[in-house]
């Protein structure tokens, strides 16, 4: 067993794991953060994106302990109490979602996207950028529509928070 | 995944030690292939040696002309770094094509080179690019590093310290994804050094990544498309599996390699 340290959505913890313990497994059985999913544990769907230390990764192949120290966010990170965040909202409007499995990854995805890429976000940009993350039952038209809306509302999130 | 003891050295010395006294240690750098397959019950090592926190391994400079980059240096990094985009913009347009932006973060030019696999982009890269490969032994020229599939110069217990780029190279790596995977089915690194002309070819070779002579040949005359007319790689040693054929990758090879002529113009 090793000991673990992460700051997860805002909060300290500490785990007492093995250390071949996925971040993912860490977080859902754990934490029992359940909104980050595993989809096809090969590291391609990533149904599992979360980000550590401000960055967008597939938790599914990450070990635990290599995260010991970092800051982690998951999709129940994002929202502000019973207010969503705005990417959230996003998804919601453009019904950006069938199953919905996919989506949480979808929205960490998309989050740092717009961190990287800015308010203005083309479809080919989106759609070049969402090349990891894998939708089975929406044809991705409504989530490509979701991220340039939600990354327009980002930004006045930001102004809103100046 | 079985289990592991797992160890973070702070330096390559200390990590050097690890490898030679623990029985079965294997080094962990982004982990994109290593952890898929440990998952998988394909590679079972009994330690972990994460060199992530090794700050010496880490980061992007210009030496005495040439590109400097540690071997745990990200895709994500050597993408947007403005020293490789300013120096050798194939080399970073290469780095923003592989994997997706995740697996970017995580994976490492050093984890992909020692790997060797025979459909990774980098292997191309320090091929065609003629770059040194630095360890904590030696130094190693690229024509004499990928010595066969998931097979290289490294010896037991060596271990890439960084990698040595010559710069202002005309070049420009052209790659046929497949469609599934997004790995490489053909891709094809053409760099121009002066008057010599050096192109690498991945993902078809039966032996891991290879230089194209008679392309080579046919470039170092007429830098253009159209001295590839006709010319091309022979069948004979290229992979056949389910999604292609050798000769469908050898016809994809002289394609792919016009247009990375064309882009490198």
């Amino acid at each position: 067993m090793a000991t673990v340290h992460m700051t997860v959505n805002g909060k300290a913890v500490t785990g007492h794991i093995e250390p071949n313990t996925l971040l993912v497994a860490f977080l859902r059985e754990n934490l029992r953060l359940t909104g980050t999913h595993v989809g096809c544990d090969t590291s391609q769907c990533g149904a599992c994106v979360v980000h550590v230390n401000g960055q967008a990764i597939k938790s599914c192949t990450t070990l635990a302990i290599a995260c010991d120290g970092a800051h982690v966010t998951t999709i129940e990170g994002l929202a502000n109490g019973t207010e969503l965040h705005p990417m959230q909202m996003a998804f919601r409007e453009h019904h950006g979602l069938q199953c919905g499995y996919c989506t949480p990854g979808m929205i960490m995805s998309a989050v740092d996207m717009v961190n990287r890429k800015g308010h203005e976000l083309s479809e080919h940009t989106i759609r070049e950028e969402l090349e990891g993350n894998i939708c089975r039952c929406t044809g991705y038209h409504n989530i490509v529509k979701a991220v340039a809306a939600g990354a327009k509302a980002m930004q006045g999130m930001a102004k809103a928070a100046e | 995944m079985y289990e592991f003891e797992y160890h973070h050295p702070g330096s390559v010395e200390n990590a050097a030690k690890l490898l030679s006294t623990l029985p079965e240690a294997k080094l962990l750098a982004g982990g994109h292939t290593l952890l898929p397959t440990m998952k998988q019950r394909l590679a079972a090592p009994k330690h972990i040696v994460d060199m992530r926190s090794i700050r010496e391994l880490h980061g992007i400079h210009v030496k005495d002309g040439h590109l400097v980059i540690g071997a745990m240096t990200t895709h994500s990094h050597v993408a947007e770094s403005a020293l490789v985009n300013s120096h050798l913009p194939s080399l970073a347009a290469l780095a923003a094509g592989i994997g997706d932006p995740h697996v970017r973060r995580r994976g490492t030019i050093g984890g992909s080179v020692a790997n060797n696999d025979p459909a990774a982009d980098y292997p191309s890269a320090v091929l065609a690019l003629n770059a040194t490969i630095v360890t904590n032994q030696r130094e190693i020229k690229a024509d004499a590093f990928f010595t066969g599939m998931f097979e290289t110069a490294l010896k037991e217990g060596e271990i890439i310290t960084h990698f040595v780029f010559p710069t202002g190279i005309k070049g420009a790596y052209a790659k046929f994804p497949n469609p599934a995977s997004r790995y490489a089915m053909v891709g094809v690194f053409v760099a121009r050094h002066g008057a010599d002309v050096r192109v690498a070819v991945t993902g078809a070779g039966a032996n891991g990544v290879f230089r194209a002579n008679a392309l080579e040949a046919a470039l170092k005359g007429d830098f253009s498309p159209k001295a590839l007319d006709g010319k091309g790689v022979s069948a004979d040693d290229l992979n056949t599996d389910m999604h292609a054929d050798a000769a469908y990758r050898a016809h994809l090879i002289t394609v792919m390699a016009k247009r990375a002529v064309t882009a490198a113009q």
